[in-house]
């Protein structure tokens, strides 16, 4: 059953990747973000891979107002409507400790922003009754660390808000699923130091895919960052606090 | 847009560069990079220094893939450079179309393709890559432009072939070939010596033809091995797709040491028995062969391996053999070797093809290997055949602009559309291609 996917930050490579297959099985895209003329050539990649509809919104996850032509238009589609969040911003830890303004922006970006769109769309998914909503958290927002505590408590806030939701829209028969990335080969990992264990975003968005399907709640992908993040999770509060990782 | 200082290689890891990269995955972060100066570099599945710009920058396009139109009636495609050949025959196989040549390895880009003007197992056939290209988008100093054999032949030309020196190719529109279905039927023959191998590509009436030899064989055994000849046939894929193995470390020294390599070769000749054996195979099973072990490069060791890739002209099957008789006196463990007829087809002035024949042989990065290499080289020039630059990491100026005709013709088409020599890598400077 073909099934139509708003795709917000749809210009992250992690979201691409799922675009294209969310494409090659059939279903419909609609892709929202603020880089509207590369998102065009996003449709066209979707389209040719056999979306039967791919189209450009304009979002910016700081401007609200740009959610309603989108929500409109979402109205306005038949069948299933599904969302997948990619949006979120990580400035380095020492620009926010220089200006901390900034948090505002992260925690817009990664939580309240995204958070609004979807507040607003769950109406709509129940009233339809099924459907998909994935949230890309990160594994940065299961625990505050020295190196990015204010990105990763904006996440942890997304991860809870995401959590409520699958309780609200199970009742309709909707599904909610927590991606939780480790390191992904993306434009904001490249040049970073110390990264290991970097996923490829193809990896990822398959992975996504095979959770939806099982209809997972959580998905830590690739699959051993459930092992390194339950053992981060354990470390006591008083010995964590001593360390820097 | 973020910069990372990096050290990288080509394929055969034996040549080495540390520079700035780049890797946009957006039009408006492709421009501010390219503002960089420097060349445009795809997978890096050239041999050699062709995709390496040591101590300056570099554009990796491998984030620029996206498929822009299609049109299911004509087969023509447009499509971002990052792209790669594989990618372009998953996508498409299963509607009918697959891109007109194909080079050895899937992994290698849309940019890579044309920027070396490559050629597949169908050369004799179809010609080369660039010869199925009708259009393409180049940065330029002004911003993207589109070029065509039309609009600008001399710098369409240039650009088929030419090394990323007349800037960077931001997309292209190709010609897709039709096909009937997505199996190769692949007949293979063992072939017992050089002469006869030469003998069995003149007389082959396949689409698809290449030679595997065992370059280590001397003697009465010189340029034994097994052809290859695939045609095209109906039916949908046969078996589901592979997953690909991996090499997960350098090998160690032995790993492709003399004995090792003659066993290797041996096995890989007695698998197919005395008399021919067909089978069908899967369209990338059949032409790229080694993709179904990743990185499998790995297997030189650290130390890499350079790839000697020469054709000769169609009368000069004797040098061939003198040459290949050089390579197997050496000693140079090799494993296999390619041995396959080409057509006339070429794209660009500094296209590898040419009628004739070619013969491709890895040398792992040993300290004779230059000398050797200097010997084959000569002995190409001499026999009027010519080095290929996506597979050189050893050849000299002199002999590369006495094998490349039209090369003077070819600078000045570059030294108008990039006068100060941005795109420059590290094998146009060794083989002094722009001055």
């Amino acid at each position: 059953m073909s099934e139509t996917w708003i795709i917000l930050g749809a210009s992250s490579s992690m979201a691409r990747a799922l675009t294209r297959k969310l494409a090659e099985r059939g279903d419909s895209v609609i892709l929202a973000g603020r880089d509207t003329a590369d998102l065009a050539r996003d449709a066209a990649d979707a389209r040719v891979r056999g979306a039967p509809l791919a189209e450009v919104m304009a979002m910016d996850a700081r401007d609200p107002d740009s959610f309603t032509p989108i929500l409109d238009r979402l109205a306005a589609c038949e069948g299933t409507l599904c969302a997948a969040v990619f949006v979120g911003s990580m400035p380095p830890q020492d620009h926010i400790d220089a200006d901390p303004t900034l948090i505002d922006g992260v925690v817009t970006d990664s939580f309240t922003g995204p958070a609004r769109f979807l507040q607003a769309l769950a109406p709509l998914i129940e009233e339809r009754g099924g459907g998909t909503v994935v949230g890309v958290g990160s594994v940065a927002g299961d625990r505050g660390r020295i190196g990015n505590y204010v990105y990763g408590a904006a996440k942890a806030g997304f991860a809870t808000y995401l959590s409520g939701l699958r309780n609200r829209l199970n009742r309709a028969g909707a599904h909610v699923l927590t991606v939780k990335p480790g390191f992904t080969d993306t434009a904001m990992t490249w040049g970073i130091e110390g990264m290991f264990l970097v996923a490829p975003p193809d990896k990822v968005a398959s992975d996504i895919l095979r959770a939806v399907e099982k209809r997972r709640n959580v998905l830590y992908t690739p699959m051993f960052w459930l092992g390194i993040m339950t053992i981060i999770r354990a470390i006591p509060e008083p010995i964590f606090k001593k360390m820097s990782i | 847009m973020q910069w990372k200082t990096a050290d990288y290689t080509g394929w055969g890891r034996a040549l080495r560069a540390r520079g700035t990269l780049a890797r946009p995955e957006r039009v408006s972060a492709l421009s501010a990079a390219l503002m960089g100066r420097g060349p445009a570099i795809g997978n890096r599945r050239s041999y050699g220094d062709g995709p390496l710009n040591d101590g300056g920058a570099a554009v990796v396009m491998t984030r620029m893939d996206r498929l822009l139109a299609f049109d299911p009636d004509t087969g023509v495609l447009e499509a971002e450079a990052g792209i790669t050949i594989a990618e372009l025959l998953r996508v498409f196989a299963p509607r009918g179309w697959m891109p007109a040549v194909m080079p050895g390895t899937g992994f290698a880009t849309l940019g890579g393709s044309i920027a070396n003007d490559v050629h597949g197992k169908n050369h004799h056939g179809a010609g080369s890559f660039g010869q199925h290209v009708l259009a393409l988008t180049l940065m330029t100093d002004a911003g993207p432009r589109e070029v065509t054999a039309e609009n600008d032949p001399d710098l369409f030309r240039a650009t088929m072939g030419g090394q990323g020196q007349t800037g960077a190719i931001l997309s292209a529109k190709l010609q897709l070939a039709a096909i009937l279905g997505q199996r190769m039927k692949v007949t293979e023959t063992r072939i017992a010596d050089f002469d006869a191998f030469i003998a069995a590509f003149d007389t082959s009436q396949a689409e698809f033809t290449v030679g595997w030899i065992d370059a280590t064989a001397r003697r009465k055994r010189l340029g034994r091995g097994i052809l290859e000849e695939g045609t095209l046939v109906e039916g949908t894929r046969p078996g589901p797709l592979k997953r690909a193995l991996g090499v997960p470390l350098d090998a160690p020294g032995f790993a492709l040491s003399k004995p090792v390599v003659k066993l290797f070769n041996r096995f890989y000749l007695s698998r197919v028995p005395d008399t021919a054996r067909k089978r069908t195979r899967p369209l990338d099973d059949f032409f790229f062969p080694l993709d179904r072990i990743h990185d499998w490069n790995r297997l030189y060791g650290k130390r890499g391996f350079q790839q000697f890739q020469c054709v000769v002209p169609l009368d000069q099957a004797a040098a061939l053999k003198e040459i290949l008789t050089t390579i197997a006196k050496a000693g140079i463990a090799s494993p296999l070797a390619v041995l396959k007829k080409m057509g006339p087809g070429r794209a660009g002035h500094l296209s590898f093809p040419m009628a004739g024949y070619t013969l491709a042989v890895d040398f792992p990065a040993r300290k004779k290997v230059p000398a050797i290499f200097q010997r084959l080289e000569q002995q190409v020039l001499a026999a009027g055949g010519r080095l290929y630059f996506a597979k050189d990491g050893l050849a000299h100026p002199d002999s590369i602009a006495a094998m490349y005709p039209e090369l003077d013709a070819w600078r000045a088409v570059v030294a108008r559309v990039d006068p100060e020599g941005h795109n420059k890598t590290d094998l146009v400077r060794r083989l002094k291609l722009r001055s």
